[in-house]
This record gives C-alpha cells, structure tokens and sequence, in this order.
C-alpha cells in the first residue's frame, strides 16, 4: 500500500514525446473501492496516464507507485521486472484488443493458464463465472470479430477480472456503447469498486462520470487543471478547460 | 599446263564460292561434355575442339559447306534435331535402336566400350557387374550404361546412381560414394589420366558405337554424310584425329577394316543394334514399363519436398523470431544468411553442400538434397514469417504484456499464432515452388520425377507421354495441397 494509503499513487508525471510534453507534474491518486474519472477533450493526454500507469510508454520524471511497486523514470524495464505489476494492474483498451485467433474462453484462461499456472478447469470454471457475472455467459465459445462491440467489452473486462487486480485501467469504456449499455457498464463498474479494487477510467463522457464517479480528475494539455467530486467539478467548473469540455459535451 | 592451271584456279574459285554461298552446316553438342568429345577451346573460348568438332567440320567440308556448332544441353540433342535447330546431332551420341527408329543416324565412326572403373583395393573383387550385388554404381543418366544398371539392379540388385555429368561419379568413387562406375571408356580413361584413385576392369562391359544423328525426314543429308564418313575413315583422317585426341587403339583400326569391308550377313549397323542390351518401347506402350519408376521418383519428390519444408519452415521460424527479437550482432549474422541464400542459386548450393563440403562431412546425397533445399528456402519462409509478425497489431502484443505474459508466450501463444495465418498463403505457394524446384537435386544424383521424365524421354525419344505423365503427378501433388490450404484459410477467415 502506498503512503496516502491510495491504491495509485502518481507524483510529478512527466512524459515527452520527441520535443513535446505530454504530460506535465501530473499528480493522482486512486484509493480502494474508488472509481476515478480521468476527464479531457482528445488529446489532453489521458490514454498517456494510463499507458504510463500500465508501464506501456515510458516517462521523464516523476513516480508512479502501485500499491507497493514503484516506476522510476527512464526507459520501460524488461517485462521480467514488471511481474509485480502486472499482477496488481489489469488493463482494457479502447478498441478491446481480444485475441483475434482465440474464442472468448480461451481469451479469458489464457493468463490464468500460462501467468497463474492455474489448471484448465479452474481457469475455465472462473472464465465461466466472471462470463456469467457480466450477462454474456453464452458467448463462450464466440470468437471475438463475433461479438458486438457491448459484449467484446465485457469479454475484455472479464479478461482482465480473472487475474483479480488491485487497479482496473479503462480507455474510453463508453464510446461504443447506447446509453443503456452505458448504464449497465457503470453499474459493473460500481460492483467492481466495491470489491476493494480502484478504478480509473479514461472519458470524455460527461453523463457517465456524473452518474457513476467518485471522484473526477480534469486534465488539458497535459495538465492536472481540476479535481473533486463530478458535483463539484462538473455542475461547478472553477477552469476554463473544464468548461470547454462541459459545452464540448453539451 | 596454264590451262590446267586455269581450270583448277576456276574450280576452287567455284567450290569456294559455293561454300560462302550454300548455307552453313549447324551441327549441334553440348562443350560441357568436355575434351575429347566436345569442349570450349582452351585458346579461344568462344570455338570449341575435340574429334566431334572435327568430324563434324569433315561433313561439312565434305557438304561444301561451313561447320557452325550450336551448344546444346546433352539430352536434348535428339529433341532439338528433330525440331530443326540444327542439321546434325554430335556429342558421343550412343547407337541404338531407339535412335534408329527416330532419326536419320550415320554410320558409326567411333567404336567404344563400356568399362568399369573401381577403387584399386576393389580390383579382385568386382570384376564385372554381377559382382556389384547391393553395391553403388554410378553413371550418366539416359545412357547405355544406365540401362545396363537398370538391368542389373533388377538381375543383380546393384544400385544404379544417376549423374548429370561425367566428372562426378569418377571423382564419388575415389571418394567413397560410390563402389563402382560403368561408363564409356574413353570417359573412363580420361578421368584416370586427370585425376586418378581408380582402376579401369580391363574387360569390358559391353561394347557401342558412336554415332551423328539428322533429323529422321533427312535421309538424303544423312547419306552424303555417310558416304564422307566413309571416305574419311578409308583417307586416314577420322584415324588421324583420333590419335590426335588419344583415343585411337588396335581395336579400333580393326573396327575400321570391318567397316570398310563388311562381312555380307554383318553390317556394322546391325553390330551396333547387337550390342545394345534393352530395347525400350514407345508411344502408349511405354506407360506400363516406365510408370513405376516415374511412381517411385514421384514419392521421392514428395518425401524430399515435405521433409524439406518442415526443416524450412522450423528453421525459418528461428530466424525470423532472431531478427524481430534477437540481439544486434544475431540480427545481422541472420539478415547475412538471408541475403546469401536468397542472393545465390539453389544449384550452386547444392553443390557445395554435396561436393564442396565432401572433404569435411560426406553425405547421402538425399540428405544433402534435404539440406539444400531446406537450407535455400528457409531464408524465403523467414521472410514471410518477419513480415507476418511484424503486422500483427501492436496493441495485441500490448494486450498480452498487460496480462502478465513474458515475450517467449506472446510470441507462442499470440503473435506466432496470428502471423501464420497471414503466413499460409506465401507459404502455401513456396511449398509448390519448392515441389517443383525440388528436380534441381538430380544434378546430386538423387533420381527424383523431373530427371525420371527426361529418362524415361530420352529412351522412346519423345517428351509427349512422359511429359503429361510428369505433370498429371506433380499436378496430384500440388492441387490437393492449394485445396487444403484454402480452405484452412478460410477457416481461419470465417466470421
């Protein structure tokens, strides 16, 4: 656990591509049971965040600690060295990024089989359940270009879910889906926060961080303009980048 | 006496006049079967020596017209006359009755033996070809003595081994490749004299005669050449130009006086016919008698083809995983050998591999040709695989790094899987070219379909049956193969 007792802990982030700053003294943390809106129009640098906390791009300056695992900056360390983190960290991408060749269950065993040297059953057996647990239990056996983009979501989450990590990182969960399943997805989330896990959730979705965020984080241009509650934040704005995003919205 | 003198000045302006205007007599040979027979001139490599030169050059003066050689592959000889690319085939072509029945042939002007050659400790023991029994006995493909090998492996079970030239079986037998080598003996003594190692069994084998060919509808031509050859050998000069290439020997002045004065009931074509020991059959009926050997080569290629792929597709596998993952210095020894294999031809490596590197290790000739092939086509496989995994998306590989997979399982469990998909198409395709390139090992002596086919051709003197018979197998092969691919592929695609 790290200091503040935050299951995230980012400090001073910087992250420079080429000639330009990408971040700039980024600071967040993500507590137990918290769900995190990182906010921003595109390009303000929130996939960057999460790339960095996921130790997919590296950064210039700063830390990042995960529970009790620090990065440094510098170039990424050999994925041998990441162990610790990959078991704490889980990711889902924007576009999913299931397995392509690979059906729905074997997508999900595949790190419980080969990471946690668990045995087929109780791989397929967690697979099952978390399938299940997240309404798409009869898409097991789907191969993922058969899937809407709804259930290749949930498949994706439920890919992420069996490793059971301390820190769920999600990119755009929204983007593909009707507010319904908007709806459905933030009550997953909701559960999932309430098993002891942080969530921080890249969005530039206004109605889902108002509707099912504990705390909202506004980045622009790389920087860390505004954070609260999403009344504070979002029915409140004090940052004219804030407000861009609201009527960018609206 | 002036107007002697006029008249003769007349006649030879006349006949040379004549030489300049007739057109010139194409003969055609292949140089590569080198000195005595036909070889590039040492002082100018651009004409070419030997006593088939010169005979050759005496029918044409004889025509009154000038000798122009055309080089050509040594087995093809026959097609190409009858195609007309030239008028008269030379090149140590051995009389027999095939040969009659397809071309117009000369008289025979060169009498010659089979004879065998061994290693000296072997000189008690294998006296003849009977003696060979399991034994390796090399000599040139399509030739009487193949056929005497064939025979024998059928009578004696000796092995015949085909080559594509003469040089290789004498220098396999000094090596330990093969026991034995049946081939004519002025090849035979020729081979002795340059490199040595081996004993020539001074009883021949069986004896044949060397003989020009024209096309079978040029009689007439094929009789005028007849009648110089005749007039030469009685003049001396065929004799003076086989002691000229060292070639000339009591037997053969007695071949000659036989030739010149034939017994009533024994002309020396009919002791030519004589002498030749098979007598292959043409046209449809030849299916029957060749088909299994042409079955046998079939499997040959297949087993080469499939075996030769697997080790192409594992090796390839290993180099296109070094230069995607691999340290610097192991990425560019691999992109080296890549480049060296892909820059160079399968030919020249197969023959480093079996005589290049025979000083070193001595292999099958199978073998070598599993090497070879396998060895060449990996670099083209790992190509295909780079490029494979080089285009599987990135956020896929992101994808499994986050889940906690090390590179060796994303590589395993992900992106290999994902790039062979991509790969099976130019994989599939390789694996064609591969069954077809595949009849480049015959020059290693492995008889595999290709080499087969052009036996089987050289012997009923026609390419037709044996040519659609090669391709309806290679067809057998290839087709189901596509099929199976495809469809895997669209297995794969399926949505």
């Amino acid at each position: 656990m790290t200091a503040s007792g935050a299951v995230l802990a980012v400090r001073n982030l910087e992250v420079q591509r080429g000639e330009q700053r990408v971040l700039r003294g980024v600071d967040l943390d993500v507590k137990r049971g918290e769900l995190c809106a990182l906010m921003g129009v595109s390009g303000a640098g929130k996939s960057t965040v999460l790339r960095a906390v996921a130790a997919l791009t590296p950064f210039s300056a700063g830390t990042i600690q995960v529970d009790d695992v620090a990065l440094h900056p510098g170039s990424l360390p050999p994925e041998s060295r990441l162990r610790d983190l990959r078991r704490k960290v889980g990711m889902v991408f924007q576009a999913h990024s299931l397995f392509d060749h690979l059906s729905v269950l074997q997508n999900i065993t595949l790190a419980p089989i080969h990471v946690l040297r668990w045995d087929v059953e109780r791989a397929n057996a967690t697979a099952i359940r978390l399938l299940e647990s997240l309404g798409v239990g009869h898409r097991v056996s789907a191969l993922p270009r058969q899937l809407s983009g709804g259930e290749a979501q949930r498949v994706a989450i439920a890919r992420v879910l069996a490793l059971d990590p301390l820190l769920l990182l999600m990119d755009e969960p929204t983007s593909a889906l009707d507010p319904a399943r908007r709806n459905a997805l933030g009550e997953t989330l909701r559960d999932l926060a309430r098993q002891d896990r942080g969530l921080l959730i890249a969005t530039h979705d206004i109605d889902f961080a108002r509707a099912h965020a504990d705390r909202v984080v506004v980045l622009a241009d790389g920087v860390l303009v505004e954070t609260g509650t999403p009344a504070e934040v979002l029915m409140n704005p004090s940052h004219p980048a804030t407000r861009a995003l609201l009527q960018h919205a609206s | 006496m002036s107007r002697l003198a006029t008249v003769a000045l007349l006649s030879l302006v006349v006949a040379s006049t004549a030489v300049a205007q007739s057109p010139a007599l194409r003969w055609g040979g292949d140089a590569e079967g080198g000195a005595p027979f036909v070889e590039a001139d040492p002082a100018n490599p651009s004409g070419v020596r030997g006593f088939d030169v010169e005979i050759a050059g005496m029918i044409a003066e004889g025509l009154h017209r000038k000798p122009q050689f055309i080089q050509v592959a040594w087995e093809s000889i026959e097609a190409s006359v009858e195609r007309g690319d030239f008028d008269l085939g030379m090149s140590g072509l051995e009389d027999r009755p095939a040969l009659r029945e397809r071309h117009a042939v000369t008289i025979p002007y060169y009498e010659f033996h089979e004879v065998l050659a061994v290693r000296p400790a072997d000189t008690a023991r294998y006296k003849t070809v009977a003696d060979l029994a399991g034994k390796r006995v090399g000599t040139l493909g399509g030739t009487t003595a193949y056929s005497i090998l064939l025979d024998a492996q059928t009578k004696s079970h000796v092995i015949p081994i085909s080559y594509d030239d003469d040089v290789h079986p004498y220098t396999d037998l000094t090596a330990g490749r093969l026991d034995a080598v049946l081939l004519d003996n002025i090849i035979a003594e020729r081979s002795l004299r340059r490199s040595g190692g081996f004993v020539i069994q001074p009883v021949p084998v069986a004896t044949g005669h060397y003989v020009g060919i024209f096309a079978h509808d040029k009689t007439a031509l094929r009789d005028s050449a007849n009648a110089i050859l005749l007039a030469r050998m009685r003049d001396g000069s065929l004799e003076r130009s086989f002691r000229k290439w060292n070639v000339w020997n009591p037997e053969e002045a007695q071949y000659f006086q036989g030739v010149l004065n034939p017994p009533k009931t024994d002309s020396p074509v009919t002791a030519a016919q004589q002498s030749v020991t098979q007598t292959p059959t043409a046209g449809l009926a030849s299916i029957p008698h060749y088909l299994p050997a042409l079955i046998r080569a079939a499997l040959i290629t297949l087993v080469l083809s499939c075996l030769s792929m697997a080790l192409a597709v594992a090796l390839g596998i290993g180099i296109a995983a070094g230069r995607v993952y691999g340290p610097s210095i192991v990425r560019v020894l691999l992109t080296a050998y890549v480049e060296v294999m892909r820059g160079t031809p399968v030919l020249l490596q197969l023959f480093v591999i079996y005589y290049g590197l025979s000083g070193v290790v001595r292999l099958p000739a199978f073998i070598a040709a599993l090497l070879g092939l396998g060895l060449n086509y990996a670099a083209y496989e790992s190509e295909i695989y780079r490029a494979a995994l080089e285009s599987i998306a990135p956020a896929q590989l992101e994808a499994a790094r986050t889940l906690g997979l090390s590179e060796s399982q994303i590589l395993r469990l992900i992106r290999g899987p994902q790039a062979l998909r991509l790969a099976l198409a130019p994989m599939t395709n390789d694996f064609v070219s591969l069954l077809k390139d595949s009849s480049l090992v015959s020059v290693i002596t492995v008889v595999e379909l290709t080499k087969q086919t052009a036996i089987y051709a050289t012997n009923i003197g026609s390419w037709v049956i044996p040519g659609i018979l090669c391709a309806v197998l290679y067809l057998v092969f290839s087709l189901p193969l596509s099929h199976a691919a495809r469809k895997l592929e669209q297995r794969w695609s399926a949505s």
